[in-house]
């Protein structure tokens, strides 16, 4: 498996996804990883593991934003009902997402 | 007795935080119809298990033997490798190049980690660490050891002369390689 965790290949998966769907194109994409790359590596040392796909979900989330389809406010609520679905769900049981 | 947080954390282990956004980035898409769960599963099992290193090196064997396709190759990457279905993303801009007796050739991306993934798969981590980006321009002969590579150029001729075993004068036997353990 080439992916060191199943989010590095979910976010790779939806990025590719998303190009084929054709909401950006590959060389923004290039451009907006560049980006967050670069703002990561003055902040300090990139690993190339979870930093380096931490860096990939933040170039996601800059043309969610700039396409309009989703803004970090939302993104920061969805993820706080995943941490409470994880919260109430027994250990071994599928966790789920309460009725949105 | 080392603390088990099974015992006293009956509920589900919390994902991590950017695990936890990528589920929510997920749900998000999923609910506005721009992402198709079982797409997403067919592009991790593609990256995974179909495109790989694998189709780099059937390149490079076709480019040993057949000295057309080698000089195509060289000539137009882009070309030889869209006709042969291996172009596509990440693979819009490849060049070849040959090492030879006197050239060695070395990748790196100082900028954002570009790899060719339709002839090589997903990169690993240490091709995208920063300490190879500065240290693959900077001290490049120290990177390259550090793989166990050490290029014959730079090896006075008693190192030279430790490769050449008594099997590689009879022809039995073929040196050793520069920097494998003797």
């Amino acid at each position: 498996m080439p992916f060191a965790a199943p989010w590095h290949a979910a976010a790779f998966a939806m990025t590719v996804h998303l190009h084929e769907r054709g909401l950006f194109t590959w060389p923004d994409w290039a451009a907006a990883l560049g980006r967050a790359l670069a703002a990561d590596e003055k902040a300090g040392r990139l690993d190339g593991s979870d930093d380096y796909y931490r860096a990939w979900i933040a170039a996601l989330q800059e043309l969610l934003a700039a396409n309009g389809v989703a803004g970090a406010p939302e993104i920061e609520t969805v993820m706080k009902e995943w941490k409470a679905a994880y919260l109430a769900t027994p250990h071994g049981e599928p966790v789920r997402l309460a009725a949105r | 007795m080392p603390h088990d947080h099974h015992d006293d954390n009956p509920h589900s282990l919390l994902p991590s935080e950017p695990a936890l956004r990528v589920k929510a980035l997920e749900t998000i898409l999923a609910e506005k119809g721009l992402v198709d769960p079982a797409a997403l599963d067919a592009i991790i099992d593609l990256y995974a298990h179909e495109i790989g290193p694998q189709i780099g090196a059937s390149l490079v064997a076709k480019a040993w033997v057949d000295d057309g396709f080698r000089a195509g190759l060289l000539a137009d990457a882009n070309t030889v490798i869209t006709q042969l279905g291996h172009g596509g993303r990440q693979g819009e801009h490849v060049v070849v190049v040959e090492n030879s007796p006197d050239t060695h050739n070395m990748v790196v991306c100082t900028l954002c980690s570009c790899y060719p993934w339709p002839l090589l798969g997903i990169p690993p981590g240490w091709y995208k660490s920063d300490a190879y980006h500065a240290r693959a321009v900077r001290e490049p002969r120290a990177v390259l050891a550090e793989f166990g590579v050490t290029l014959a150029d730079g090896m006075d001729e008693a190192a030279l002369a430790a490769l050449v075993t008594r099997d590689s004068m009879i022809g039995t036997g073929l040196p050793r390689a520069p920097g494998a353990s003797t």
